[in-house]
């Protein structure tokens, strides 16, 4: 039989503290897995709903709402010259993308645990997926986006093709900060009750349904050192157009968290990792 | 390059047991006040506290063995033997805390039925979800896909979600897939205690087949006629070292006679044991004859079964099953299932009674699992809890010859012969 997929024979050691040497190449030959596990919770994650899909839509959709008659319609914050619908779901994209990574990776090892405990993978695949997921949930509901934007006539300048770098940094700053909570979680479980909690604490100090130029000007700074400040004003610094000015010094410390988190969550996850299945 | 596919030196694997805590997981808190407590205890130049509620346990300790191309090993040993963990190192999912190995070839391990299936999605949904798991590419899960369906007999389920199947069609489904993986090596871990016996005959007919294909298989089982059908060597694992490595048949039988060492021990002093243990199991006595004043049976003679208790329960039962020398099942007596011939006596007080007319075992050693309940409650279950000898002997009239390898049972019967 011919065995196309099958690595090359070659020598695998397993020795203590060193078992993963070839990780990098590991995750690179389980790279279809990525695929099939988001693919799997995306399949699960609408069975035996009524509207399915639809729900990606309706959360979003009804949080803009409130958002804007709250802070655009009772508050009367200032709104960039755009509509505030727009620059409220400018925030909210990025903004749930986040949450939702949030919430899901650091559950993602713990429903995970049948799997983490009988089979070998890189087990940074599960998170990851996870992730994936959510961006999937981010696409969608970019979909309201474009409804927006068409309903109020708001033509996009040639920021918005600078969009996909932000999406990256915002990736970066869900894995970091997920990764982190991913495995804290195996250990402690008091992660279970403390992520609902940051994910409903941040929406508020985040500046989702406000502009962050609403924050007086002596304090951007320290409030930049919420990465998400940076992620959203990027985001609307790209999708609002020329209206819309970036911090800059708020937004690289932002940039340099991001960062951070992101390399310091992959060193402590594969850190972890070689205990998962012994305590999870 | 060597025939040795895999090659283990010295491996060890360390847990810390820690007998204070009963949470199954850490939480934040108690790490948090056990540092501070360590602190504070170092201060005071105190011994660290911590040590004496944990205690480190080798669950393998020193095992060296080399595994050659082609060749099918058995894993043996009792329960916390180390087998388990051993192949969880060797598949990768836990690190060894020291010692090394060296693997060359594709390593494929089925230490569950049917690991990452999701009850949600369909059969065929299922089967991909699964191969990719067990580390096939999606090109490969294609290529098999209908042999994969032909194997679990599930043509007709493929779009129902595996959540609605039966038990048995969904073990059927996992194994077909995870029997289809081609690998170079294949770690199996009892996953044959599933399912009906033409099903379970039809994964050892696979496993045979991959072992006859010159591919490399390590199997862990409590059956010892697998293990012996299947194996071409045997390693025994016991008490995380390697007891024993050699011939499937030979490890077979040194495993069964240090079973039968520890058998002739005070079963109240045995550990390995199951169930409520309100009452316990505290001795067996066996005996044979006109007035049961033997205690050595023989084929064809009477027999009674006594065991005695720790003590008195409401509606007592016992089950017990005798095993063979290849710790197969030969027959099972059950006081659950009743007859008009079963009687009640007060005076028994904590014991109970089983009681044959004629023994139909073949001569030799079986050795015996019994099970006690009170209320349909298990409440104690020792394994091997005793051996008995059955000696040659006479089943009406007609002498009945030790040639185990035609089977451990006689019955009276009789010959219409033409001349």
């Amino acid at each position: 039989m011919n065995r196309r997929n099958v690595a090359p024979k070659q020598g695998l050691i397993i020795e203590a503290g060193r078992a993963e040497r070839q990780y990098w190449q590991d995750l690179w030959r389980y790279r279809e897995l990525f695929y099939f596990l988001a693919w799997r919770d995306i399949l699960v994650r609408y069975k035996q709903t009524v509207i399915g899909m639809a729900w990606a839509l309706i959360r979003p959709f009804l949080t803009m709402i409130v958002f804007s008659v709250v802070f655009g319609s009772l508050a009367k914050l200032p709104s960039e010259g755009v509509p505030y619908p727009i620059l409220v779901f400018s925030a909210m994209l990025p903004w749930q993308f986040f949450a939702n990574s949030l919430s899901e990776c650091s559950n993602s090892l713990i429903t995970n645990a049948n799997l983490l405990s009988k089979v070998y993978f890189p087990r940074l695949i599960v998170p990851t997926s996870a992730v994936v997921v959510s961006f999937v949930d981010f696409m969608i509901s970019g979909m309201i986006l474009l409804g927006l934007m068409a309903w109020y006539n708001f033509v996009p300048t040639w920021r918005i093709l600078t969009l996909p770098l932000f999406i990256a940094i915002a990736f970066a700053a869900s894995m970091g900060v997920g990764l982190w909570l991913a495995s804290l979680n195996v250990k402690y479980r008091d992660f279970r009750y403390i992520v609902p909690f940051i994910v409903q604490f941040g929406l508020y100090i985040s500046p989702v349904g406000f502009s962050s130029s609403v924050v007086p000007e002596n304090w951007r700074f320290i409030y930049s050192l919420n990465p998400m400040v940076g992620v959203i004003d990027g985001f609307r610094w790209a999708i609002l157009g020329s209206e819309s000015k970036l911090y800059l010094p708020g937004f690289i410390l932002s940039l340099g968290l991001v960062v951070l988190l992101f390399i310091s969550g992959i060193w402590y996850f594969r850190k972890m990792e070689r205990t998962f299945a012994d305590v999870i | 390059m060597s025939d040795k596919v895999i090659r283990v030196e010295n491996l060890g694997k360390k847990y810390v047991l820690s007998h204070q805590q009963q949470e199954r997981y850490t939480t934040l808190r108690d790490s948090i006040a056990k540092n501070a407590k360590n602190i504070l205890g170092s201060v005071r130049k105190q011994k660290s506290k911590s040590s004496n509620n944990k205690e480190e346990f080798w669950a393998l300790d020193n095992v060296s063995f080399e595994i050659k191309q082609g060749d099918r090993v058995g894993i043996i040993g009792r329960n916390g033997a180390g087998k388990s963990t051993l192949l969880k190192i060797l598949s990768r999912i836990t690190e060894p805390t020291r010692g090394r190995i060296s693997i060359n070839g594709r390593v494929a391990s089925l230490l569950e039925v049917g690991t990452g299936f999701h009850p949600e999605l369909t059969g065929r949904e299922n089967i991909y979800l699964n191969g990719a798991i067990l580390g096939m590419g999606k090109t490969e899960i294609k290529r098999k896909f209908d042999e994969i369906v032909a194997f679990a007999e599930i043509e007709k389920f493929l779009d129902t979600p595996v959540k609605r199947y039966s038990s048995g069609m969904y073990v059927r489904l996992a194994f077909a897939v995870a029997a289809h993986l081609e690998p170079e090596i294949l770690i199996v871990d009892e996953v044959l205690a599933v399912g009906d016996a033409q099903f379970q005959k039809k994964c050892l007919g696979k496993m045979e087949d991959v072992g006859k294909e010159g591919r490399t298989v390590i199997f862990v089982s409590h059956n010892m006629g697998v293990v012996q059908t299947l194996c071409t060597r045997g390693i025994f694992l016991k008490q995380g070292t390697v007891y024993a490595d050699d011939t499937a048949s030979n490890v077979v039988s040194i495993y069964l006679q240090t079973l039968e060492n520890t058998e002739s021990q005070n079963l109240l002093e045995r550990t390995e044991r199951r169930g409520r243990g309100l009452i316990r199991l505290a001795a067996i006595s066996v005996s044979t004859g006109d007035e049961y004043a033997s205690n050595t049976l023989a084929t064809g003679r009477p027999a009674r079964f006594t065991f005695h208790l720790t003590g008195v329960r409401p509606k007592l039962a016992c089950v017990f099953t005798l095993y063979n020398q290849y710790g197969q099942a030969i027959i099972n007596f059950n006081s659950t299932v009743q007859s008009s011939e079963d009687l009640t006596n007060i005076e028994l007080k904590n014991t109970l009674i089983c009681e044959l007319d004629e023994l139909g075992l073949k001569p030799g050693r079986y050795r015996m699992n019994v099970a006690i309940m009170s209320d349909g409650e298990l409440q104690d279950h020792i394994e091997g809890a005793t051996v008995i000898e059955v000696e040659e002997g006479v089943l009406r009239g007609r002498p009945v010859i030790s040639n185990v390898e035609y089977g451990n049972v006689c019955m009276h019967h009789r010959w219409v012969l033409p001349i």
